[in-house]
């Protein structure tokens, strides 16, 4: 489809990572030289189209031409874009993205290719990025457009019920963590005796590594508000909350805002499209605790208390917020739903697997060539997301492993490359799910270090109710943290320890596992369980040969300065928070390597790169 | 939705003191004016929803947003989520301890700068990341994290 617009819009797309990498000055960049310019342009924002590496991304739509992605753009190269759009300038070749669309060929002489059909897109499947990154999230005409609200207004043509079985037969399953059908949820919901229930949407994305949730309010945030719109009305709940993290403050802006421009449509609030159906809908901050992602622990947050898990049964569904039945549905579950009921079970049902239809959203990070969010239909192999639509591992190092599903998960070796990802196949490889963090590692990664990296965060996130996670969960940590130690820094005592922790550890997580009281606590051990199944001879080399063949626990190695870079500046003297540099000025120094830290520190401020590592 | 930002002016009137949900919307609304929760506004809170200060007191220290110390001028929060720890954010944290001369604090002695790190910022493509007064930084070094922090600390002897 080539532009109708008869201006020429500039798109610039203001998602938290556009932000991170400089969107904001490239944004300031045009609009300035629109003010300076007599002719009209218009100036807009989008959210994430997801090639996060590509970012700053701006598009440009051009009356008579089809819409073009331009990234990176940077300010330098905003003036060439501009001098195209201005004084018709040659097409800025080498950082085209792609055309949204070309049905008249007047790209493809351009050399031009389709957005779509380039390597980062082209196995993608998106149902829930098509608007992300694509219309202004911050305009309710941009969604109405593309189809928005349609789900909702079929859901209040049938009953309830009826409503409850599409999203039943469609078999969309929580995009949360563990894979719960959602059908099924809203069934207990809607089920359960009371005038009075809620729906909560869980906008809590702690899991470290995972920013689709984020990416979705940021860029097509009325998808959330009807899917939780069609929910309500499923389960009969005149109230609802958006439970979302404060660190995310632009999401809860766009929320915000769409909110208020959703009641003033008539989406929300009293007697909702004259179906006598009423829903308020409020944003709760979160404030800061991973545990809060556990659906009891997340209400009693929202009653402002502690945020503690509580045994299930009764599950909210029964007895939730404030005593009153609730369902619980994470950011990118709910924005299935609309679809769902706009075109109905069959077609979500055309994507995905048998067990785990539809598509799921990762966050494709670390060592990977290009990264960002990445929507494919269930069941492509690992392989496929990793090294065709990511294009492999950066800087053609090897690939060492995946890390998935966050602190509850796993990591997988090159050997599981071919699972495909659904929620069975994941679990069965000793990952799961998660919300879809996907974090690739090259052959400098530790794997001790990643295991003790969750340990260290699920130790510290811990609610410290249950036992099993509180100690339990501290004691891997510490035993993870007795293996990376130096022996030289150990007492007698504290190397009996650690031996007995090494001989204990995986009996331990297997104990936690099994009897801790949340999904916090059980899936904690996870990172450990899954790195001593397929990485075993590394926590060998730690613990028998007491050094790290990746060269990433600092303790294991030794840090020296080459007297043929070092000018005896003495700056790594003064930086070094243990004293542990000697030397006179002028003259090269030397480290004693009975009082350094490994800290690195001197490294880092060395300007003549002489301090090295063996 | 926006919260008052006057706390200290009498908006406790939006907040319904019978609605115990409103405990950590209050306390959120009190840190964003005095960028901590100073001891005699916990006081208060506890007070005005008839709450015991202890009760207040365990949910500040439940969650990790809340502060009981103020915050230096500058604010720098370095993402240590999975994303960036692997690309090396725990160096970044140290070599900026380092060169700020922090130990265990995490504000320095002049209230210049307040250094934490936080679990995840959600924006891992860019990693590894660093919150500088809200503002992120992408793919950045331990070098050009010193940098941002040298120009902010010259900035600051210029203007005083």
């Amino acid at each position: 489809m080539n532009s109708n617009k008869e201006i020429t819009t500039i798109i610039v797309g203001t998602g938290t990572c556009g932000l991170a990498a400089g969107a904001r000055k490239v944004h300031e960049y045009f609009a300035d030289k629109i003010e300076e310019s007599s002719g009209p342009y218009v100036l807009k924002k989008t959210g994430c189209l997801g090639f996060c590496t590509m970012e700053p991304i701006v598009d440009i739509e051009i009356p008579g031409w089809p819409r073009l992605s331009f990234g990176p753009v940077t300010v330098e190269n905003a003036e060439l874009l501009w001098s195209m759009i201005s004084e018709g300038a040659e097409l800025p070749r080498e950082f085209v993205l792609g055309a949204h669309a070309d049905p008249e060929g007047i790209l493809e002489l351009h050399d031009v290719p389709i957005l779509w059909e380039t390597p980062f897109f082209r196995n993608q499947t998106r149902l829930v990025l098509k608007n992300s990154g694509i219309i202004d999230p911050e305009s309710l005409e941009e969604y109405l457009e593309s189809g928005g609200y349609r789900g909702l207004k079929r859901a209040l043509d049938l009953s309830p019920v009826e409503v409850v079985d599409e999203v039943k037969a469609s078999g969309l399953r929580g995009r949360g963590g563990a894979g719960f059908p959602t059908g099924l949820k809203w069934q207990f919901a809607h089920d359960a005796p009371g005038d009075e229930k809620y729906v909560i949407c869980n906008a809590d994305e702690g899991d470290p590594g995972a920013f689709m949730d984020r990416s979705i309010l940021e860029g097509d945030p009325h998808a959330v508000i009807e899917g939780l719109a069609i929910a309500a009305y499923a389960i009969g709940a005149s109230k609802g909350y958006v439970y979302c993290r404060a660190e995310y403050p632009l999401a809860i802006r766009r929320l915000t805002d769409a909110i208020e421009q959703a009641k003033e449509a008539g989406f929300l609030g009293e007697n909702i499209l004259d179906s006598g159906f009423s829903f308020e809908l409020l944003i709760k901050k979160g404030a800061g605790a991973f545990v809060c992602g556990e659906e009891t622990a997340l209400i009693a947050s929202i009653e402002g208390k502690r945020g503690m898990p509580r045994p299930r049964p009764p599950y909210p569904a029964q007895s939730g917020l404030w005593g009153k039945p609730t369902n619980i549905n994470n950011v990118e579950t709910v924005a299935n739903v609309p679809f769902i009921l706009a075109d109905g079970a069959e077609a979500f049902r055309k994507y995905g697997t048998e067990e785990s239809p539809g598509t799921k959203v990762f966050a494709l990070t670390g060592n990977v060539k290009r990264s960002g969010l990445v929507e494919a239909s269930m069941g492509m192999r690992l392989r496929d997301i990793i090294f065709d639509i990511g294009g492999g591992v950066q800087g053609d190092k090897k690939f060492k492993a995946v890390q998935i599903g966050g602190p509850s998960g796993g990591c997988l070796p090159e050997e599981l490359l071919d699972t495909a990802v659904d929620y069975d196949s994941l679990v069965a490889a000793g990952a799961m799910m998660g919300s879809g963090g996907m974090v690739v590692m090259d052959e400098g990664t530790c794997m001790v270090d990643v295991a003790k990296f969750f340990l260290e965060f699920t130790a510290s996130e811990s609610c410290g109710k249950c036992l099993p996670c509180r100690e339990g969960v501290a004691r891997l940590r510490e035993t993870l943290n007795g293996i990376v130690r130096a022996h030289r820094d150990e007492s007698p005592e504290e190397s009996l320890l650690r031996f007995q922790g090494v001989t204990m550890m995986e009996e331990l997580a297997e104990v936690i596992r099994d009897s801790a009281a949340c999904g916090l606590g059980q899936t904690a051990p996870n990172p450990i369980l899954s790195t001593l199944k397929y990485f075993k001879d590394e926590y060998d080399a730690h613990v028998f040969e007491r050094r790290c063949p990746a060269g990433v626990c600092t303790a294991l190695l030794e840090y020296y300065i080459d007297p043929e870079l070092c000018t005896g500046c003495g700056l790594c003297v003064r930086k070094c928070p243990d004293d542990a540099i000697l030397g006179e000025k002028r003259h090269p120094h030397y480290i004693s390597d009975e009082k350094c830290i490994r800290c690195g520190t001197c490294r880092q401020f060395c300007p003549f790169g002489a301090i090295k590592v063996r | 939705m926006s919260p008052p930002t006057a706390v200290s002016s009498g908006a406790y009137g939006t907040f319904e003191a019978s609605d115990p949900g409103v405990l950590i919307p209050l306390m959120q609304a009190t840190q964003e004016e005095f960028g901590y929760l100073p001891r005699p506004e916990v006081a208060r809170i506890a007070d005005y929803l008839g709450l015991s200060e202890a009760r207040v007191y365990g949910v500040a220290t439940f969650y990790n947003q809340f502060r009981l110390e103020p915050l230096g001028k500058n604010y720098i929060q370095i993402c240590s989520g999975t994303a960036c720890h692997v690309k090396g954010a725990a160096e970044i944290f140290s070599v900026l301890r380092a060169e700020l001369g922090l130990d265990d604090a995490s504000t320095t002695k002049d209230g210049l700068f307040t250094i934490d790190s936080v679990a995840c910022l959600g924006a891992c493509s860019m990693a590894p990341l660093v919150n500088v007064n809200g503002e992120f930084h992408g793919h950045m070094t331990a070098q050009k994290a010193l940098k941002l922090v040298r120009d902010i600390r010259a900035k600051e002897r210029k203007g005083a």
